[in-house]
């Protein structure tokens, strides 16, 4: 009789266990999450080929090279449960495309210049037949909201439908393109200009200092710590000051280099410069727009400093408000 | 004795800043740009409904009924000075606008009987700004709520609520949630897609 109790007490338990780890998940809904900002293309899904994404990747650097804006391509199999606008808007707030306030004082020389926040998204979920153009508040202008519908429904949806992925991205982002080349926008960053030389002048200690910190660390622990060392901790500072990886990657590469020559000739030996691997940059989303974006390097190659940095920064912290179109095909 | 108002007063500046007494003008004044971003959003949608209105009146004059609901609306609308520090006020205007978007989605539904209408180039431009608009007002509502839950839960805490409650400040009013689920899935913005459900 009480074991009879006790016993359905404890069924009734379990069933309420077993409902909540059932209602658990789905109440959570887990949404799908947003990639690393490691490339101007990112492709889940494999539809475009490497030479296809290669040619996409090389245009849009063009593009932030000649106009300073930055527009990149996410390509999803699906944005399910959420709509692709929901989804887009928060890869947008994670990769801050566009040039965000520290980033506009940088290009522009001027202490007080505002944001640019030139950045355009183009979301694709490839399963749901949706995309969307996410546009920066900088460019709803260059980009109103009736010209990126257009952009979808002209030169997207059509070639989408023949299952040409590539020209219509192609066909967009030579839309977006041209339409960004018609703004008038401060001008790109020149590496060597006047406006690098004088920030650079504030980091100018810092980097020397990390120069003096590898060199007295290369006489005890040998050339290619310290090196590593040394040439870290100036490329990271130099990338922080300034705002732009390859430059600090390029710093840290010399100091790096500058400590291997000058070093205490203790370790070394073995192996020599390691490939120069893994220098995938990941920039760490503050989301104060008080200085520039803090860059933590994932890897550290075999020789000093990064290793091959490649000209990738990640967002300029530019920001967005919902501007853009969507439309499916 | 001037030593003593000395440390009184370092007292007093470190009681303000470790109470969270700037923490909080910091949230607040995030939740009053978050704000007038969602004033501005809609507004951009209230501005839009007159060129709409004249562009559908030149196809389908007919529809009077729904001409004049979306026109009613705006200008109820236009009338409602909204205090977002007023739950009461805050509803109100929420409702104004929640018609608005039913009318406008009417308007829409409609407008779907008129081929020629649908291949106006004004009206599909500005269809287009419509559903961009529709989906700024949703950015902005969200981005308003998530300052409005960080001020919250930031003046309901220990210790800031005490410094709250000493400067008189009071968690705000929230947006209704579910009707932000409603109006982040407008069916006034699904044009290309299946046909949009009805309003009621």
């Amino acid at each position: 009789m009480f074991g009879w109790a006790v016993r359905r007490l404890m069924v009734s338990m379990w069933v309420l266990a077993a409902m909540l780890i059932a209602v658990g998940p789905a109440s959570a809904q887990s949404l799908v999450a947003v990639p690393a900002f490691t490339a101007r293309v990112i492709d889940q899904t494999g539809t475009l080929a490497p030479a296809q994404k290669q040619q996409l990747e090389a245009t849009l650097a063009g593009i932030e090279k000649s106009k300073g804006s930055q527009v990149a391509i996410l390509i999803v199999p699906s944005t399910q449960p959420e709509v692709i606008e929901d989804y887009s808007m928060r890869v947008a707030e994670a990769w801050k495309l566009g040039r965000g306030k520290a980033v506009a004082q940088r290009d522009t020389g001027n202490k007080n210049a505002t944001a640019v926040d030139d950045g355009v998204l183009i979301v694709v979920a490839k399963n749901d037949r949706k995309v969307r153009i996410e546009v920066g508040y900088g460019l709803e202008g260059a980009i109103p909201d009736a010209i990126a519908k257009r952009v979808i429904t002209e030169s997207i949806a059509p070639r989408f439908r023949n299952g040409d992925y590539f020209g219509g991205l192609q066909a967009a982002v030579g839309d977006v393109s041209k339409r960004i080349a018609g703004e008038d926008l401060p001008p790109p960053w020149q590496p060597g200009s006047d406006t690098a030389i004088e920030v650079e002048g504030s980091v100018l200690p810092l980097i020397i200092f990390a120069f003096f910190i590898g060199l007295f660390v290369s006489r005890i622990f040998g050339r290619f710590i310290g090196a590593t060392l040394g040439g870290g901790g100036a490329g990271m500072a130099a990338t922080a000051a300034l705002a732009s990886t390859p430059l600090g990657a390029a710093v840290g590469l010399g100091v790096g280099a500058l400590i291997l020559a000058f070093g205490g000739g203790g370790g070394g030996g073995g192996g020599g410069p390691g490939g120069g691997g893994g220098g995938r940059l990941r920039p760490v989303g503050p989301r104060t727009y008080g200085q520039g974006p803090i860059i933590i390097p994932g890897g550290f190659g075999g020789g000093g400093g990064f290793g091959g940095g490649g000209g990738f920064g990640g967002g300029f912290g530019g920001g967005f408000g919902g501007g853009g179109a969507s439309g499916d095909w | 004795m001037f030593f003593k108002r000395v440390l009184l007063m370092v007292v007093v500046a470190l009681g303000v800043s470790g109470c969270g007494y700037n923490n909080i003008q910091v949230a607040d004044e995030a939740t009053k740009s978050a704000w007038s971003e969602v004033l501005n959003q809609y507004q951009r949608r209230s501005d839009l409904i007159p060129n709409l209105v004249n562009t559908v009146k030149g196809y389908a004059a007919q529809e009077k009924d729904v001409l004049t609901q979306v026109t009613e609306a705006r200008s109820r609308v236009g009338q409602i000075k909204v205090d977002p520090s007023d739950p009461e006020s805050l509803k109100k205007f929420e409702s104004a606008q929640k018609d608005m978007g039913s009318a406008l989605s009417r308007l829409l539904v409609v407008s779907e009987n008129y081929p020629q209408l649908k291949s106006d180039q004004n009206f599909r431009e500005l269809q287009a700004q419509l559903e961009g608009t529709e989906n700024r007002i949703t950015v902005a509502r969200k981005r308003y709520i998530d300052a409005i839950q960080a001020f919250n839960v930031m003046v309901r805490q220990f210790p800031v609520n005490l410094t709250a409650m000493m400067f008189g400040y009071k968690d705000k009013p929230q947006f209704a949630v579910e009707n932000e689920r409603e109006i982040s899935k407008a069916p006034t913005v699904n044009f290309g897609g299946p046909a949009p459900a009805p309003a009621k």
